[in-house]
């Protein structure tokens, strides 16, 4: 599904050059679950944003379910991004005047999906997530960890092949952290989405298949749970 | 198509910082009324002046006789003279360049003695002698009968026209004077028609209070032998009257044997270049208007687009979002652009409706008191300029978005989604 070799990035601000990843060769197979670990600064989350195509590499080749990513302009991008690819963040990004069902609807939006349809799509991917009773309220009144599911009903929606998650529980207690991974464990066997989780927390890592350390910019350790 | 979540976003943007809003959208309202106020007020400055010209012919000339300044031929120097009928056939003849040529004279003076009687009622009017083609030069409405005509001439009938004031003047309020008799400097006439001017304000009182009768009719009976009191002349179409008077001054001092050098002798005026004068300066004072309006629309359409930059900025995380989310660049654009434009548009809709309604009540306020109607007259602006307004404001809403669009989708995704 993923399959990038020898990923290079540096970035430049003024005269300084940072060579954040120095080589980063990886395959994902369709359907797995995959966890990225890593210190900070380490290019974990660099990794996964060229990955997102948020952002672009300066070496190397990406290959997104057999599409090379190169020199794509935004509009590509955004239409890449949105068919194949679903989001979660550390801190939910969910667009605040919005209500959740709308949130979640975001991206059917984007595929000029009918209101009245995507709505009812939207309910459907929130039911799911046991928000039903939620959808009408915003953001700011809904806990961190609904607002989490919501993200997730928002990344699936656009029924992606890849999930992105950005340190997905970075901003959560454990016990929600828990929850929130069984609900991607569970939709990465049922909908058999591929799953890619930055972290660092171990026992968060440790319920995925397998965990990628990264260290300075190069993997360094390949570890199957 | 109606998008209800773009209406929203537009919606929450505005709302959200209501005094910005408010400002911004007052920069715009403000170049809009003031662009829609000055031009209805030159308008109506416009209206004002040019009410004095009715409908009159404005390539017309008029040309009198004064007394000489210069001896010729054997005459001395202040030597008053007179047209006479045969100057017209010579004018005629000798300048194919006439379209219309009046000879007039008159008779009394206006706001002279009483000069005309009917009953125990009188008055003083204007009274003139004129040919038909008068009315071809300077129209009037005429309400009742006719105007004089080839077979009065002809015949020298004792007939007269007059206007509204007269009729009030000498008449009952409800009596029809058609038909009946005035007594003009001892003389009785008959009315045939009835007038009312097609200028306003003092212009029209002067109009209302005139009688004309047919021309040779006034020479005969007031005993004037064959001399005409002046000429009214209009050019032919697309030829300046400047030529016309040219030449009919010309001709009139030869056969009149005035120094051609004599310029006092011959009195004239010329309408065509008052007239012109007049509309170069309604033109310069539109023209500064314009500059003047879209200047200050300018400043509030660069107030708009300032503030679109900062929204922009402040959405910068949303924007990169709705970016990850799928959301390509012309999406984002078009979303900044519109909300620039339902800005503008509103806020100039609103200028724009303001000033109409101000200029409106001046209007009103102007006519249900009577005054002012001399320099100022129905203050507006056409319906296409505001057309035309509406569609500037709606293109400047779009540039002023323009900008801060391409700024919203210059930044990469990733950085738009790090920003705090």
């Amino acid at each position: 599904m993923i399959d990038i070799s020898n990923i290079h990035k540096t970035y430049i601000t003024g005269s300084n050059k940072l060579h954040v990843l120095k080589g980063i060769d990886l395959k994902v197979e369709a359907g797995e679950m995959i966890s990225v670990m890593g210190a900070s600064g380490s290019g974990k989350s660099t990794l996964l944003n060229i990955l997102g195509i948020l952002d672009n590499h300066d070496h190397g080749e990406y290959l997104l379910s057999g599409i090379r990513i190169e020199n794509l302009n935004e509009r590509k991008a955004a239409r890449l991004r949105n068919k194949y690819l679903g989001f979660v963040f550390q801190s939910f990004n969910l667009v605040s005047f919005k209500n959740a069902a709308e949130n979640v609807a975001l991206p059917l939006y984007y595929q000029n999906v009918k209101r009245k349809k995507r709505n009812a799509i939207a309910m459907e991917y929130l039911d799911r997530m046991g928000l039903k009773e939620w959808a009408h309220h915003l953001p700011n009144e809904l806990s961190g960890g609904q607002k989490q599911r919501v993200a997730i009903a928002r990344a699936l929606i656009g029924k992606p092949k890849v999930i992105l998650a950005d340190e997905p529980t970075g901003a959560l207690d454990s016990v929600t952290s828990q929850e929130v991974m069984d609900i991607l464990t569970d939709i990465n066997k049922n909908e058999n989405i591929t799953m890619l989780i930055v972290t660092h927390e171990l026992d968060i890592a440790k319920r995925t298949q397998k965990t990628i350390r990264i260290t300075d910019g190069l993997i360094t350790e390949i570890i199957k749970n | 198509m109606f998008d209800l979540d773009r209406w929203q976003e537009i919606y929450h943007v505005l709302r959200k910082n209501k005094l910005r809003t408010f400002l911004t959208a007052f920069g715009v309202f403000w170049g809009i009324f003031m662009l829609v106020i000055m031009m209805g007020s030159g308008d109506g400055l416009k209206n004002g002046v040019s009410q004095n010209f009715g409908d009159m012919a404005t390539n017309s000339v008029f040309i009198w006789a004064q007394q000489t300044s210069v001896p010729y031929k054997g005459f001395t120097r202040g030597r008053q003279f007179y047209y006479e009928n045969a100057d017209v056939r010579a004018l005629d003849e000798a300048i194919p360049e006439i379209k219309y040529l009046a000879p007039r004279t008159n008779v009394g003076g206006f706001n002279g003695a009483s000069n005309v009687i009917r009953g125990l009622k009188s008055g003083g009017f204007q009274i003139f002698g004129d040919y038909p083609v008068f009315d071809s030069i300077d129209p009037v409405n005429l309400l009742q009968g006719r105007f004089i005509n080839e077979i009065d001439i002809k015949e020298k009938r004792k007939v007269v026209v007059i206007g509204l004031r007269v009729k009030e003047l000498l008449f009952e309020k409800n009596e029809n004077p058609i038909n009946q008799y005035i007594q003009v400097n001892g003389v009785y006439f008959n009315v045939v028609g009835l007038f009312k001017s097609k200028r306003t304000g003092e212009a029209a009182s002067n109009d209302n209070q005139r009688i004309h009768m047919p021309f040779t009719t006034c020479q005969k009976t007031f005993n004037m032998g064959d001399a005409i009191g002046f000429f009214n002349i209009t050019s032919k179409d697309g030829i300046p009257v400047a030529v016309v008077e040219e030449k009919a001054i010309r001709v009139l001092k030869k056969r009149h044997s005035v120094a051609p050098s004599d310029d006092a002798a011959i009195g004239h005026f010329n309408l065509e270049v008052e007239y012109k004068k007049m509309v170069g300066l309604f033109f310069g004072i539109k023209v500064l208007v314009w500059i003047v309006g879209i200047g200050t629309l300018f400043a509030g359409v660069i107030g708009v687009s300032n503030i679109m930059l900062v929204v922009v900025k402040e959405r910068t995380k949303e924007i990169g979002i709705q970016r990850a989310l799928g959301a390509t660049p012309w999406i984002i654009i078009s979303q900044i652009i519109t909300e620039s434009v339902v800005l503008t548009t509103f806020s100039g809709y609103f200028g724009l409706t303001l000033g109409v309604g101000l200029l409106e009540l001046i209007n009103y306020l102007l006519e249900s008191s009577g005054a002012g109607t001399e320099m100022f007259l129905h203050p507006g602006i056409n319906f296409s300029v505001a057309v035309v307004s509406l569609a500037i404001l709606v293109v400047a809403g779009a540039v002023a978005g323009l900008i801060p669009a391409r700024k919203a989708v210059s930044v990469k995704p990733i950085d738009a989604l790090r920003y705090e």
